[in-house]
């Protein structure tokens, strides 16, 4: 992951995909959001979803784990190229979280990041604080999540 | 059991749920599948972490305020999904073995204009731990059909 003094607002990163199926909708609904409509097709289809459709909470935890993936990923890019790899903070919230579309059963959904906004911390001069716009898209190029997340993020140079 | 619809909700003190007791194998079960971060799965990292201990992927403890929400009013209300959530903010990390509490509130109950048969009900949950220290905070709001107009929604 890269220091606060390499990253810039507006640099875009594809973060990846995802299909949710219907078992996975259902086993994340049957243990944290149990309504009708993500947990039975019929239900679904009679629901302003239109389909069997994934808890928001799911889609938002996907885009979790594909970040973390993400992450990981270009941190043993960097390794291997020799660079030091900032490891960054917990994320104190995020803001502006739609979900614009339902995801539903069978729909495979691309994430992007985008950075958004890029300030250092007044109180914490070791770390910057970013925000970044994370949106999801389905298989059809239709925005189905967006969120704008904040995260701390190590500086390279200590509060210079 | 009355199913709670829209004029139901009015703006003040909606009701406190739980109390939810959260496990070190649920915490690793959730961190493994969606955020399998150290300071989440590895005793030694979380304590050299700001979290400074072992504790639960932000992504768990919103989707156990979800569940929370379910079994204390959305699973018997008529409630029709939500479009998304204004602002969250995750406080203080959660533990292994903390006893979850959650405070909920009715910041505006609105007729929607584009679909007037529903109402946006606006919530605000508070999740604490035992000690009564905030480890969550959001407002989102959700759909909610009005009185009466149960049976138009459902015969579509």
């Amino acid at each position: 992951m890269h220091f606060f003094e390499d990253i810039e607002v507006g640099q875009q990163h594809e973060v990846g995909s995802f299909t949710f199926t219907a078992d996975a909708i259902k086993t994340f609904a049957a243990k944290f959001d149990p309504q009708r409509f993500h947990l039975d097709e019929e239900a679904g289809r009679k629901s302003l979803f239109g389909g069997l459709a994934a808890s928001g909470w799911h889609v938002g935890s996907v885009c979790m784990k594909l970040l973390v993936a993400s992450g990981q990923r270009q941190a043993s890019e960097m390794v291997a190229r020799g660079e030091k790899v900032a490891v960054w903070g917990p994320s104190p919230g995020f803001r502006e979280l739609r979900w614009i579309r339902p995801v539903l059963a069978g729909d495979t959904i691309s994430f992007v990041s985008e950075i958004e906004s890029l300030r250092a911390s007044s109180s914490r001069p070791e770390w910057g604080i970013l925000e970044v716009r994370h949106s999801g898209t389905n298989q059809r190029g239709e925005p189905v999540f967006s969120m704008l997340s904040t995260a701390f993020v190590p500086r390279r140079h200590k509060g210079v | 059991m009355n199913t709670l619809v829209f004029e139901d909700f009015k703006p003040g003190p909606l009701g406190r749920f739980g109390p939810r007791h959260v496990t070190a194998e649920e915490i690793r079960a959730f961190a493994t599948e969606f955020d399998p971060q150290p300071m989440h799965l590895d005793e030694a990292a979380a304590s050299r972490s700001m979290l400074k201990g072992l504790a639960g992927s932000g992504w768990h403890l919103c989707s156990i305020i979800m569940r929370m929400m379910f079994d204390g009013f959305i699973g018997r209300t008529a409630s029709l999904g939500s479009p998304g959530v204004n602002e969250l903010r995750w406080l203080a990390p959660f533990r292994p073995g903390d006893d979850i509490t959650l405070d909920v509130e009715v910041t505006e109950a609105r007729i929607s204009r584009s679909r007037p048969a529903t109402g946006i009900v606006t919530l605000k949950a508070v999740a604490c731990n035992a000690s009564g220290q905030a480890l969550c905070e959001m407002t989102s709001p959700i759909i909610v059909r009005r009185r009466g107009e149960a049976a138009t929604e459902e015969a579509r």
